[in-house]
Formats: structure tokens, C-alpha cells, sequence
């Protein structure tokens, strides 16, 4: 037999070794889940580390009221799946008390409003860590996070100040008041997320496979008709046959055009992809530094 | 990239180590850019930038600064990881900064990595830092070294000049405990070598840098005589389908563990056999590392995070004195006699630092004695005192159960990577 293990193995080991290390080190834990493929692996991830007990913490999802419906059927019926509890926050309430302010202009995006919503929920239910989805190839300013990424008490990362990191030896101590955003899929890349959801047949939401919609093309992103997006003089909806690469809010999510109806021609569709996944979305477009930006500010 | 095959890649981790202006950041990116890692919005952000700079070609090293800061001040000022794969593997890459003052970063980088790229500069020839980058390499027990002998093309890619440096490096490599060392005439800049065979250097009938990733034997590595087994967490479902289930859940980290076979319990020295191990669902005729696993035993012994299984005959070391070599992390320096936290496997205890024996002048290797302030960056031998016994091996012999870090329990800090000796 041979001893080696393949890479989607060894991420996928890393992956479990960083959740259980995270619950010990942690009093209350939560997964952000988004709805996207990659909180998705997230939690089938968390499900194997703690097998044959369930997940020993909830999920945390964060609804701008701008999602795709689709996202919203497939996370309740995920949540029932694997039985654990599912805590939401809404960006709606947020703006109703007033800690956020709805962006002004015809087709206001709610992405940034999102950070607001997420502290305060971390605030409520006393979370001390909060893992998330995000991969160190996604984006430059995440090239640089850590596994165990230290937030100060009001969220905010010091990218300029963290913690080294080594070996596998995970510093979660803490001041009161701080936290923690876990990552445990750091080191895996959208074509390892994908080969994995493969391998291990994950449940994806119908959105990620082609499909008609009605699509405005606003400046190159494919915008889906929805309630929450308005046209500009000028513009009008074409039915399209398209998918989505990321998931995010219907106002500034791009889908791209694609004939990938299942998992293995989306597959050969990603390796065949010359823009990144982050290609199409509206909002890391807004300057060089956006992604750095809003991670200060205690994004994702 | 080719699909086909994917499924069994195989995983490299390397380090890149080299100093200011030696073509660290555009080697990456070259790499990067042969091997069609890089996308076409990407290539875009960073034609603009270049252009923005004033850059006279696509400035490749762009690519790798993330940070406002870097951008900026165009330096690298933290480990960054990148990514890129071949049918053959899947590439880590620790990209870590090369001035004096980041050492720690370098550490940091080579702690995961299985192999170091030094680059050296076809004009200058070996530098103080080239020795400091090897030494590093060499104590976080990297196995495998590349030299990448750079700017060949501003050395009218002479063969003469390339025999030479490797001449050098070869004699100084004998004071480094490095078993492979490849040595590599390059130009990122253009691309000779690095992914495409160069057509300026017929002499020279080695493997490209991109051939030599991908052939590097690294499962020889892993340690798979000396079974140890971390506890991380008990799994106690404690639900109606699983009442009385308990297991050990762990990452293996070295050695092999069958179902059926005898370990040892540390610190209580207690035997029992294994009946079962777990992936998920799965059960496993044999765990190796890096595999994380859950563990059953056949009889009902108190087991908690922190302790290891073991194999009776052969046992880590148990002691409550560590010796080490540590690099130094932190602004604050070490206090004389102070007290940390340690992390070592999932162990986790006080302690207190007995002893400086010596800190070691990284850029000639030569011990520096009656010194005994130690400042962030520094590499020093020590003797520590833990609150509790730990199960350790030298980290010569087991990367992971011959580490360990230290924490200021004030600022909650990272001060210290240990390598015990």
C-alpha cells in the first residue's frame, strides 16, 4: 500500500485538523456561511472532522435581502440536512435601527452593509470565532491571511501586525472582547474546491450550473433581473444561458455565459477560465485595495 | 491546465528566500505567469499598475505585493502564499521577504515548506544573506535546496560564472545539514530555465526549474517509523445512534497505526489496543501522516487533548527540560529567566526559560557566546523548563513533535519558534 497521500487529501486533512484545533481553542465558534460553494465544503469539512457527533456549532448566515432564492432554499434545506442550528442576521435590521445606512443611487449595493450586520451578530451571540470560506488564492490582500486571523475588539484586521504563524501550531489566546476568523480552506484553490465537491459529491445550489435567466449586461457584469435592481434608460433584460462562478448579493453578482449544465464541465470549464472567480464581482472592482480595505473594516 | 488526472496530484510546499532586487517577486510571478496560473484580469491589474509606474515591461513582481503598503514602498513586508499547479503537482509557495529585519518571516515560511528556492544574483556572486537564507533553510530541516543562479543574461550567460558561484555555494553548503541541493542557471526576467528550456545556455543539461519542482522526491520525508499520535479532541456523540461511542480524533504525525495494535498511552503510560480507525464513516486498514483520523480503544482509559499514542518500543522522549534552538519574533525582547506559554503539539504549558547557552551570528554560523540579550531575529540555544512533562523527539527526527512555540501571556503574542535538539 502505498504511503502518499494526494493533495485533495492532504488539503482536506489540514482542513479538519484547523476545525478541531478551533473548537478546543475557542468557547463559541461559528461557521459564516454564505450559501456559496465554499462555505458549502465548509460545512461538509466540519461534518467529517467531528464525526460521528454533529457539528458542535451553529451557522452564522449573514442575508443582505438581496440573495438569489435559490441560495435561500438550498442553506434551510442544508441546515436540516446536517442538523445544526442556523442563526441569521439581517442587514434589514441593522438599517431599520440605524447602525447602517442604505447606500444612495438607484441600485444601492448592501455588500459593504454586510461587515455591520456580521459584527453586530458576533457581538450578540457572544462568538468568539467566526470560521470562514475564504481562500488565500482568491484575492492579493487575502494572499497574506492567517489560519487562526486575529481581530481586535472592534473586529478590524491589522494585516501589518499578525501573528506568525507555524508549523501547525495555532495561537488562538485572546484579550476579552477580541476574536478570531478561522479559515480552514487557506490553501486550497477554486479548481481543489471544485475536484473535492467531485470527489466527495457535495450538494451544490442549482445556480452554479447553466441555466436561462433574464440578464442585463451593465458594463460587462451580467446582472439577473430581480426586484432589486432597477434599469437604466437604455437597458433591457435578454434571456441568457448562463452560471454563476461565486455566489453573492443579486445586485452585484455577475454571471458569466456558459453551457456547464454539471459538475464535470464546470470543472473543465475552471480550468479552462482565463479571469479569476472575484472577475465578476462589482464590487472589488471599486479601487485596487478594495478587497484590503473592507478586511480592515472586518469583512470576510 | 490539464484535468485529467488532477485527482492524484501530489502536494509541494516551497520558500522562496532571496534578498532585495534579486528577482524573488518575478521569479514567482514568471513561474506563475509559464505554468498559465495567471488570469487575464489579473495580468490586466497589473499591466495598469506597471503602466501607472512608469514600469518599461509588465512589472511581474506586482503580482505577488498584496498589500497597499508594499505596493507602496514596492517591498514585500509579510509572508504571502501563492498558488499555481502542474498535472503533475500542486504548488504552495511561502513568499516571504528577504531584508534582515524579517527574519521571523522567513521562518515562518520555511516551517510548512519542503523545499527552499535561494536565489542568487549572477553579478554578486554569494552574499551574507544567500548563507543566512541556507542557514535558515537548513535549521527548519528543509531537505531539499534549490540555487537558482540568477540575471544570467546580464552575465552573458556564461557557464564559467555559473561554475563558479555553484563552486562557492558547494563549499559552504558542507557546514549545512541540506542532503539535496540542485543548482540552476536562470533569468526570470526572461524566462530561461524557469518553466521553458533556455536557448542561451546549450552548456548547461540539468533540469528547468519547473522540471525540478515537479520531480523532487519529498515522501521520504515523512516519517513513517516513529508512530505518534497527538489526542486533539474526544469525540463523545453521546446521541441514541452512537451511545457509547468514544474516540480520539488527531492528525497522525509520523509512523504508521493499524487497527489491532498496541499503543501507549503518554503521559500515563497505560497500554490498550486500537480497534478502529475512522475517516468519517470509512474505516482504515492503516493511518500515516498527515492523515487526520479518529481513533477508537478497546479499553476505557481517561484520555484527553494534550496526550499521545504511542508504540511501546518506541517512545518519544518525556521531560520536563527542553533544549532548543529558537528564532526570537518579537519587538519585545526575551525576558532573562521569563516565564511563556508553550504550544507543542496539542499540549500546551507553562514554562520558563532556564537557560542562554548561545546565540548563533547567522550570516557566519559562528557562535556567539556571553551575549545573552535576545532581540527579535535572533537564533539562539536554550535550555526550557516546562510546567509539565511533554512527549517531544529532536526536530532533526519529527518536524512535528520536535516543535514548538512560545506566547507572551501578557500580549497574547507569537514571541518564539523553537526546534528542539
Amino acid at each position: 500500500m502505498s504511503h502518499k497521500l494526494s493533495h485533495l487529501e492532504q488539503l482536506e486533512s489540514e482542513a479538519i485538523f484547523i476545525f478541531r484545533e478551533a473548537v478546543e481553542q475557542f468557547e463559541n465558534p461559528v461557521i459564516l456561511f454564505s450559501g456559496g460553494k465554499d462555505s458549502i465544503t465548509l460545512v461538509h469539512l466540519a461534518y467529517k472532522a467531528f464525526f460521528p457527533a454533529k457539528i458542535p456549532f451553529p451557522l452564522l448566515h449573514i442575508d443582505t435581502g438581496h440573495n438569489f432564492p435559490e441560495t435561500l432554499e438550498f442553506r434551510d434545506e442544508l441546515a436540516k440536512r446536517y442538523n445544526v442550528k442556523l442563526d441569521i442576521g439581517y442587514v434589514q435590521d441593522s438599517i431599520n435601527r440605524g447602525t447602517a445606512v442604505e447606500e444612495k443611487g438607484l441600485n444601492p449595493s448592501r455588500n459593504t452593509l454586510q461587515s455591520i450586520t456580521l459584527l453586530e451578530k458576533l457581538e450578540e451571540g457572544k462568538y468568539d470565532a467566526a470560521f470562514g470560506g475564504g481562500r488565500r488564492d482568491e484575492e492579493k490582500a487575502r494572499a497574506k491571511e492567517r489560519f487562526f486571523s486575529h481581530r481586535d475588539e472592534f473586529g478590524q484586521w491589522d494585516p501589518k501586525n499578525q501573528r506568525p504563524e507555524l508549523w501547525n501550531l495555532f495561537n488562538g489566546k485572546k484579550a476579552q472582547g477580541e476574536s478570531f476568523r478561522v479559515f480552514p480552506i487557506s490553501n486550497w484553490t477554486e479548481m481543489d474546491v471544485w475536484q473535492y465537491i467531485k470527489k466527495e459529491n457535495i450538494a451544490l445550489p442549482s445556480i452554479y450550473f447553466a441555466h436561462d435567466r433574464n440578464i442585463v449586461n451593465r458594463g460587462g457584469v451580467l446582472l439577473a433581473e430581480s426586484p432589486y435592481n432597477t434599469l437604466l434608460p437604455g437597458e433591457k433584460y435578454e434571456q441568457m444561458h448562463i452560471r454563476y462562478r461565486t455566489l453573492g448579493c443579486m445586485t452585484i453578482t455577475g454571471a458569466i455565459y456558459s453551457d456547464a449544465d454539471n459538475l464535470d464541465k464546470v470543472i473543465e470549464e475552471v480550468a479552462a477560465a482565463r479571469e479569476t472567480e472575484r472577475g465578476n464581482r462589482a464590487d472589488d472592482k471599486r479601487s485596487e485595495a478594495a478587497m484590503e480595505d473592507r478586511k480592515k473594516q472586518g469583512y470576510f | 491546465m490539464e484535468t485529467n488526472g488532477y485527482l492524484d496530484m501530489d502536494l509541494l510546499r516551497f520558500t522562496t528566500a532571496g534578498s532585495v532586487d534579486d528577482g524573488k517577486s518575478t521569479l514567482i510571478g514568471r513561474l506563475m505567469y509559464d505554468t498559465k496560473s495567471i488570469f487575464e484580469d489579473q495580468l490586466q491589474a497589473i499591466e495598469r499598475s506597471s503602466e501607472r509606474r512608469g514600469d518599461e515591461n509588465i512589472n511581474l513582481a506586482l503580482l505577488t505585493d498584496g498589500l497597499k503598503a508594499e505596493r507602496e514602498q514596492g517591498i514585500t513586508i509579510d509572508v504571502a502564499y501563492r498558488y499555481f499547479a502542474t498535472p503533475k503537482r500542486k504548488f504552495i509557495i511561502a513568499d516571504t521577504p528577504g531584508h534582515i529585519q524579517y527574519t521571523r518571516n522567513m521562518v515562518t515560511g520555511a516551517s510548512t515548506a519542503n523545499l527552499a528556492i535561494i536565489l542568487i544574483d549572477a553579478r554578486n556572486g554569494m552574499i551574507e544573506q544567500t548563507c543566512r537564507h541556507s542557514f535558515i533553510a537548513s535549521l527548519l530541516g528543509i531537505k531539499h535546496i534549490v540555487v537558482c543562479i540568477n540575471k544570467m543574461d546580464l552575465v552573458n550567460f556564461s557557464e564559467e560564472a555559473f561554475e563558479k558561484i555553484k563552486a562557492s555555494y558547494i563549499d559552504f553548503s558542507k557546514t549545512l545539514n541540506v542532503p539535496d541541493i540542485h543548482f540552476i542557471p536562470i533569468s526570470a526576467l526572461k524566462g530561461d530555465n524557469v518553466v521553458d528550456v533556455s536557448k542561451h545556455m546549450n552548456w548547461y543539461t540539468g533540469s528547468t526549474l519547473l522540471q525540478t519542482l515537479e520531480n523532487v522526491q519529498i515522501i521520504s520525508d515523512f516519517n513513517f517509523v516513529d508512530a505518534r499520535f497527538p489526542v486533539q479532541r474526544v469525540i463523545r456523540p453521546q446521541s441514541d445512534q452512537y451511545p457509547d461511542f468514544r474516540g480520539f480524533a488527531g492528525r497522525v504525525e509520523g509512523g504508521i497505526f493499524r487497527p489491532g495494535d498496541e499503543v501507549t498511552v503518554l503521559p500515563s503510560g497505560i497500554s490498550t489496543k486500537i480497534t478502529a480507525i475512522y475517516q468519517e464513516k470509512k474505516e482504515l486498514q492503516e493511518a500515516f501522516s498527515p492523515m487526520s483520523v479518529c481513533i477508537t480503544l478497546e479499553n476505557n482509559i481517561d484520555i484527553s487533548r494534550g496526550d499521545m499514542l504511542v508504540k511501546r518500543d518506541n517512545q518519544p522522549k518525556v521531560d520536563q527540560e527542553v533544549e532548543l534552538m529558537i528564532c526570537w519574533l518579537n519587538d519585545k525582547k526575551m525576558t532573562p529567566k521569563g516565564k511563556y506559554l508553550l504550544k507543542h503539539t496539542s499540549n500546551e504549558a507553562k514554562c520558563v526559560v532556564k537557560e542562554v547557552a548561545y546565540k548563533v551570528d547567522i550570516n557566519t554560523l559562528n557562535k556567539i557566546e556571553g551575549d545573552f540579550e535576545v532581540n527579535k531575529n535572533d537564533i539562539v540555544k536554550m535550555t526550557l523548563k516546562s510546567a509539565k512533562p511533554l512527549f517531544f523527539d529532536s526536530y532533526k527526527k519529527n518536524r512535528t513533535t520536535g516543535c514548538l512555540i512560545l506566547i507572551d501571556e501578557f500580549s497574547n503574542e507569537t514571541v518564539a519558534a523553537g526546534m528542539i535538539l
